[in-house]
């Protein structure tokens, strides 16, 4: 037997139970509400292409070709920004299959002794020390999970989120650990767009009223730019104001959420445990840090082929009996599922597991030594190595 | 012969955040792995996987270099090229196979992937050999195992 290198994306997006769409294949991952992020991009676009149309020409001639190259240069970062903010998965958590919630149940009655009927349980935390500070994670009931450090339950994604900042309905997606400098590039290089289109509009303005240059023709219609002008002057505020607002996070090493909950505002003697204390080492963790991968948009090499039947060593009916097993569990995943479903599922999954009737299945099915919940797509194409 | 081997149990070893959100798992042994492996298997494993995770987010010239490129390329520089920490998982698959094989495996243990679960834990499924007849540990159902 040959081995063979089969890779396949296994897709895990199409069973994530959350409130979000995906596009192409799951490349794009965005939230359900669209209709702001199509008017951010209609008034981006439709501000640049005025600009491009109206006022280019005259700067390119009467000022410098580079007025434009420049322009455009920005536009599309700008542009590249804000899909990548936009289309990619901010670092969404995978919910717990119902084996992992039972056993974190299990971990919580155990901790929390036995309550006397009628008391209410206590709330579900965990402590953990960072940094010498406590940090109190906090049990997400739809999820099922305690939430990692800095990670929040978005409602409108129906998601936890790793370093969740903030939902952005401008951009259609939740910003986190994954998008963030995206997001952060995006604000800053657009309030450098609105900042460039608003001074040229108004020394093309300028120059049209007092033409310096005996090559100016008359006066001409600046209707457009006025257009632009006020389009621009409003952004700025906002954009402007939004960009030093992150640029301040960024600094100190903290995320809107946590800013907006006062965390870390010094009360309780309680510090940012994430912060180096040092401004320049806090930019460069954020901007600068590793790229953090998708647990839904994953491509992944398998197993060679015939690799099984070389790797297996005594108990190789065994081993081969454990390999094949993973396709059997699948049915104890769930594929969509309301929280209040998860608890019917747990109960009869523990009642299934350990009395399945499977097995062994002929030699040619080899599934791979990946998670349950791969498609079945995997069974299908390791057949063609036999 | 035909034998099968059916789920009995999982286990999930959690992250440590001692040291802050890097991704670093605890290498507390867990009791329900008593009887099935060697303590110091499992803690190699787990160190190494450790190990692995901090080279892909370590933060230091080479990040800062990928990340300055990326940006002054617009970030388009990734439809073609791997980041380092894609680079690092793949390692990282290819070590859970190797260990999947040559030692979980014949002990009726499988690693699943912890990117699989969002990094949040390292998923470890115990095996039961039904084929082999008096097996009785981990023979009851999940809700049997006791909690700590």
């Amino acid at each position: 037997m040959s081995a063979v290198m089969i890779t396949r994306k296994v897709r895990k997006w199409e069973k994530l139970p959350g409130k979000n769409t995906f596009c192409c294949d799951g490349r794009v991952m965005m939230a359900r509400q669209k209709g702001v992020f199509y008017l951010t991009l209609f008034l981006i676009i439709g501000t640049c292409s005025l600009f491009f149309a109206f006022e280019c020409p005259y700067l390119a001639v009467h000022l410098s070709p580079a007025i434009p190259v420049f322009a455009a240069l920005l536009f599309l970062f700008v542009m590249a920004m804000l899909l990548r903010t936009s289309f990619s998965d901010p670092g969404v958590l995978p919910r717990a299959l119902p084996e992992e919630a039972t056993f974190i149940e299990m971990e919580i009655e155990a901790a929390n002794g036995n309550v006397p009927a009628g008391q209410r349980p206590p709330p579900r935390i965990r402590n953990v020390q960072i940094n010498n500070q406590i940090v109190k994670l906090k049990y997400c009931y739809t999820c099922k999970i305690f939430r990692p450090p800095r990670a929040s339950h978005c409602s409108i994604c129906d998601n936890c989120v790793d370093r969740f900042d903030h939902h952005c309905p401008w951009v259609g997606n939740c910003v986190g650990k994954r998008n963030y400098r995206y997001f952060y590039l995006f604000t800053l290089s657009l309030s450098l767009l609105t900042i460039y289109i608003f001074t040229f509009d108004i020394v093309h303005v300028v120059m049209r009223e007092y033409p310096v240059s005996h090559l100016c023709s008359q006066k001409e219609q600046t209707g457009f730019t006025v257009l632009e002008v006020l389009v621009c002057f409003f952004t700025l505020w906002s954009v402007v104001g939004l960009t030093g607002f992150h640029t301040y996070l960024i600094s100190l090493n903290q995320t809107t959420n946590e800013d907006i909950k006062g965390s870390w505002s010094g009360k309780n003697r309680v510090q940012n445990p994430y912060s180096h204390k040092n401004i320049i080492k806090n930019c460069c963790e954020v901007l600068c840090g590793p790229t953090y991968p998708s647990a839904f948009v994953y491509v992944k090499l398998l197993i060679p082929a015939g690799l099984s039947s070389v790797a297996l060593t005594a108990s190789a009916s065994f081993q081969h009996a454990v390999l094949c097993l993973q396709k059997t569990t699948a049915p104890l995943i769930p594929n969509e599922h309301t929280p209040d479903d998860a608890k019917p599922s747990i109960a009869a999954s523990a009642e299934k597991s350990p009395s399945p009737k499977e097995e062994l299945p002929p030699a040619s099915k080899l599934p791979p030594l990946a998670s349950p919940e791969t498609d079945a797509e995997t069974s299908i194409a390791k057949d063609k190595t036999h | 012969m035909r034998h099968s081997a059916s789920l009995a149990n999982k286990v999930f070893i959690q992250r440590d955040y001692s040291e802050g959100t890097t991704c670093k798992f605890q290498t507390k042994f867990p009791s329900e792995l008593e009887s099935r492996i060697e303590r110091t298997l499992f803690e190699d494993t787990v160190k190494t996987l450790n190990n692995y995770y901090a080279e892909a987010e370590k933060i230091g010239g080479q990040s800062y270099l990928e990340g300055c490129l990326a940006c002054a390329t617009a970030y388009l520089i990734f439809l073609c090229m791997e980041t380092r920490y894609e680079k690092v998982l793949k390692k990282i698959a290819k070590y859970i196979q190797e260990q999947n094989e040559k030692i979980y495996a014949p002990r009726g243990l499988l690693i699943t992937d912890p990117i699989e679960r969002g990094m949040r834990v390292i998923e470890i499924s115990i095996y039961e050999d039904r084929g082999s007849s008096g097996s009785s540990s981990g023979s009851s159902s999940v809700s049997g195992s006791t909690a700590r």
